[in-house]
Formats: structure tokens, sequence, C-alpha cells
């Protein structure tokens, strides 16, 4: 029976449907997560082929070849971005059978849905990204004679990335809470548990604080986790100096000292110096 | 014009829209010269530096390297970089890599040499210009000075055949201009070729062997340290020079 009082019945519902609850959560954070993968993936390489520089007088071929492509992700982006996902779902879901004659479970349309839904803001913000590096960078980069694959895997996209890696979190954090919008072809997620738990004993008001704090953990923790992800990118604040790597000791061929530098043979001098006075102290102290 | 010039720029021009920055340059850079590009702001120094690096692309005129033509089909810029190296005013070193993987990079990825073999190398470059401490440094942890002098490590580790430097020292304060110098010297002394673009009148008239005037996109006077220095021939050159040794 349903018992009385606000929290003795949120604890009815989580033990009830503490099943399907947790279901919810796994659907969930599948769903965000391979699709927030994928659509990054997709991101990726949209974004790169928009930002390859064409040049109409050097290779005329290339350049209209290129301007097809780049109008047609342009449009994919365009048409994903502009229109609600929830419709996408439905007119993909329902759509596929009609068209194609292909019918796809529920999971992989939501796998599908999701991941071109974000593939096509991540486009854009990669493309951000990408611009937002210094041209000093590339021009370091073909200086030593880098061709443009080159420049862009070595060096452009690694500071592209970590410069959008608050971007991929905001994504990740928006796909958990929007994957609620999937309920409509009946992806069993976190929204479907929550909405069979309240109807079953008309306990709206319970069912979806349940919700509430589930989706604020799940996206709490995500966003933590990331945190820590950025920082790690970001390497070490200070760097050692390097003292005693076997290549490195070469004192006496440096031809020049702005400031007085450490050198290895200061060290090893310093540290001579240091046991020679240690010896001294224990025999004093004898 | 002699047959055993590394480069040699034949009536080079330059157009950015319908602004004309060089125009009819002629010079030639012979193994061993150290060529110093002096002028005034806006004289085209940069872009002919930038001209011989293909960073631009001429509008008009040839670039020979060894007598065949930069700009032709069939060339290969990227070979051509790679013997080529270049040290920027702004240093342009990798962010996202250390001090050693900067020096690394290039002669990994573009000239296909193994990790062990570019890291001594990179370390004897490094050692000549006192950064070898320094390997594990992000460039965003190095002063202005130190930048620039990894920057000259990573362009020696491609063991190019030129070094073209632009504007070196621009973005320093007096005291990082004396280290950078300092070692732009040393490599002078060790007979490396170079051609850079300077307002260090001191470092042009010291160590370069050959010195180029340029003003409003043409050169206007050339010759030995000592003749522009010295005996000017030029009013332009000779109102430069004068500006520059009363300030």
């Amino acid at each position: 029976m349903l018992p009385e009082g606000f929290f003795p019945r949120i604890l009815f519902l989580l033990e009830t449907y503490s099943q399907s609850f947790m279901q919810g959560i796994l659907y969930t954070m599948l769903i965000a997560l391979v699709s927030t993968f994928i659509g990054c993936v997709i991101g990726l390489a949209v974004g790169i082929v928009q930002t390859i520089p064409t040049d109409k007088t050097e290779n005329a071929a290339k350049h209209y070849i290129l301007q097809v492509i780049k109008f047609i992700l342009n449009a994919y982006v365009e048409i994903f971005r502009g229109t609600p996902m929830m419709i996408q779902a439905a007119f993909i879901y329902y759509g596929l059978p009609y068209v194609f004659d292909v019918t796809l479970g529920m999971l992989p349309a939501a796998f599908l849905v999701v991941s071109i839904n974000t593939g096509a803001y991540m486009a854009e913000t990669v493309r951000g990204g990408i611009l937002s590096i210094d041209p000093g960078q590339t021009e370091g980069a073909m200086a030593i004679g880098m061709n443009h694959f080159q420049t862009m895997t070595s060096v452009i996209l690694p500071q592209a990335l970590r410069n959008i890696m608050p971007q991929i979190g905001n994504n990740l954090i928006i796909n958990i809470k929007d994957t609620c919008v999937l309920t409509i072809i009946g992806v069993t997620e976190l929204t479907y548990a929550t909405r069979s738990a309240a109807g079953a004993y008309y306990t709206f008001f319970e069912a979806y604080t349940i919700a509430m704090v589930f989706y604020f953990i799940l996206t709490f923790i995500c966003s933590r986790i990331l945190r820590v992800i950025e920082k790690r990118m970001d390497g070490p604040e200070n760097f050692a100096l390097a003292m005693d790597d076997a290549i490195v000791l070469g004192e006496g061929t440096y031809k020049y000292h702005g400031n007085p530098v450490e050198t290895n043979h200061d060290v090893r001098e310093f540290k001579r110096d240091e046991a020679l006075r240690k010896q001294s102290g224990n025999g004093g102290e004898r | 014009m002699s047959e055993n010039a590394i480069i040699s720029v034949r009536h080079l021009s330059k157009d950015f829209g319908s602004n004309r920055v060089l125009r009819d340059v002629d010079f030639e850079v012979h193994e061993g010269d150290v060529t110093c590009i002096i002028g005034a702001s806006g004289s085209g120094k940069s872009t002919l530096l930038r001209c011989i690096n293909l960073l631009e692309k001429p509008s008009g005129g040839e670039i020979l390297f060894h007598g065949s033509p930069i700009a032709g089909h069939g060339f290969d810029p990227c070979g051509y970089r790679a013997k080529v190296g270049m040290c920027f005013q702004s240093f342009n070193l990798f962010n996202n890599m250390s001090v050693l993987d900067n020096c690394i990079a290039g002669p990994v990825k573009v000239q296909k040499k193994s990790r062990e073999e570019a890291k001594k190398l990179a370390m004897f470059y490094l050692e000549k210009v006192g950064m070898a401490p320094y390997i594990n440094a992000k460039p965003r942890q190095l002063s202005g000075g130190q930048k620039q002098r990894v920057a000259i490590a990573r362009a020696l580790a491609m063991q190019p055949e030129v070094l073209l430097f632009d504007e070196p020292t621009s973005a320093l304060d007096p005291q990082m201009v004396g280290e950078v110098l300092s070692v732009m010297r040393t490599l002078a002394q060790e007979g490396l070729t170079m051609i850079v673009v300077t307002h260090e009148m001191a470092f042009a008239k010291d160590v370069s062997t050959h010195v180029v005037y340029m003003a409003d996109g043409v050169i206007c006077e050339e010759g030995t340290p000592e003749e522009i220095f010295e005996h000017p021939k030029e009013a332009r050159t000779k109102e430069f020079l004068e500006r520059f040794t009363n300030r």
C-alpha cells in the first residue's frame, strides 16, 4: 500500500521501482556517453573538412570538389541544429521503415539520433576551436616543413581539443538531460522510468523529485570528472630542470649563459660539498 | 650573378591587393653569408623573408634555390621549407609540446628520423643555445628570450642550409635581446648561412657579411657592413642610419 507523507512515498517508489530506475539510469548514461563520443568524432571530421584552406588558382578541381562537400556538410549542420531532437527522433525512427525499408531497434535509433545531433553542434565547436589557434602555430609548423595533415594532427588539433574540452563537457551534460526526449520513441531511459512510476500511483511530485535528484547527481559527477580530465591535459604547473638526463650531461659545451644557469657541474660540486660537510659534521659530534 | 648561390631572388614582386609591397627585388645569398636586411617598418623586409620561405606567394619574379625555381610545378614546398629554417618575431613554438618535443617534432615527423637520433640532435642544439636544462618545460613557462632560443634550436635541429630570422628580437626586452643576439653571433661565427631581418644595427654592423637596406619595397642600397654603415651612398640610407645612431 502507498504510505502517507512525502519522504515515505519517495522511499516506497524507490523500493518498488528500483529496477526500472536503475535501468533508466543505465540507458540514459549509455546513450549519452556513446552518442557524445560518436558525435565528437563526427564533429571533428566535419569541422576539419570545413577548415581545409582552398586556393582556386592552385588546384581548381580540388577546390570545387571541396566546395561541394563543404556545402553538404553545412546543410547537415544547419538542418540538425535547426530542428528539435524530439522531432528528429520520431522522424527517423518512424520514417526509416517507410523510406528505406530499414527497421532500427529503439536503442540503435537513439544512438543515431543523439550522435548526429551532437555531431552537428560539435562541428561548429571544432571549427571555432581550430580558428581560435594562433595562425603563428601553423606558420611555425610550416616553417619546419610539415604538410597540412601533419600540422593539423600534431600541432593544431591537440591545442584545439584542449580549448573545446569545456564545450565537449557541455555537450555530454546536455545529452544526459536531453535523452529524455527519446521517451517519444519508447526508449526506457530515466524519464520513461519516472513516468511509469509516477503514473502507477499518481505520485507525480515524488517521482519527479527522484528524477531531478538522479539527473543532477549524474550531471554533477560527469562535470567533476571532466574537470579532472582537463587538469590532466594541462600537465603539471611546474617543470623540473633536467639535470640527471644522460644526454643533458654535457657541461662545458654550453656556449652561452644569459643568466647564470645551474649546470650539472654546479650541482655535482654542491652535492660533493654537502657530502663533505655532513662527514665533517658527523665527525665533530662523535 | 654567380652560380653557386644558395638562394637567388630575381625581380621579385609582391602585391597585397592593390598595395605593392615588393617591387623588382634582386639579391643573392651564398654559403656562409650572414645577410642582414635593415630598413624602416613597412619597407617590405619581412614580406621578402616570408616570400623566400613560401609563407607568402610571390606575385612576380622568381626565387631560385640552388638554381631551381621554388614556385615551379612539381617543386615540393614542404621539402624546401625543411631545408630553409625560419625563426619568427613571435617565436611560434608549439604550445602543446615541451621544449624537447618542439625540437624533435620536425626531424621525426618531416625527416622521418628515429626518436633517439632526433633527441640527440635536439639536445646538441639545445645545449648550444643554453636551453638544455629546460627540456621538460612548456613554452608558456619560459621567458621571451628563452622561447626564442628554443625556436632557434628547433630550426637548427632540422639542420637547414639557410636560417631566416624575422625580427627575432623585436618582441624582447633589452636583456633578452642580448641573450638571443649572442646565440645568433655564435651561429654566424660557426659559418651558418643566415638571412636576418633586424632593427639591431650593432648586430648588423658587427656580425653580417652583407647588409641590404630596403625602403618602400625596393632594395635601396646593399654592400658590406662597412660600405653601408661607414660610407653610405644614398641619401635615404644616410638619413635612416642617422636616425638610428642618434637614438
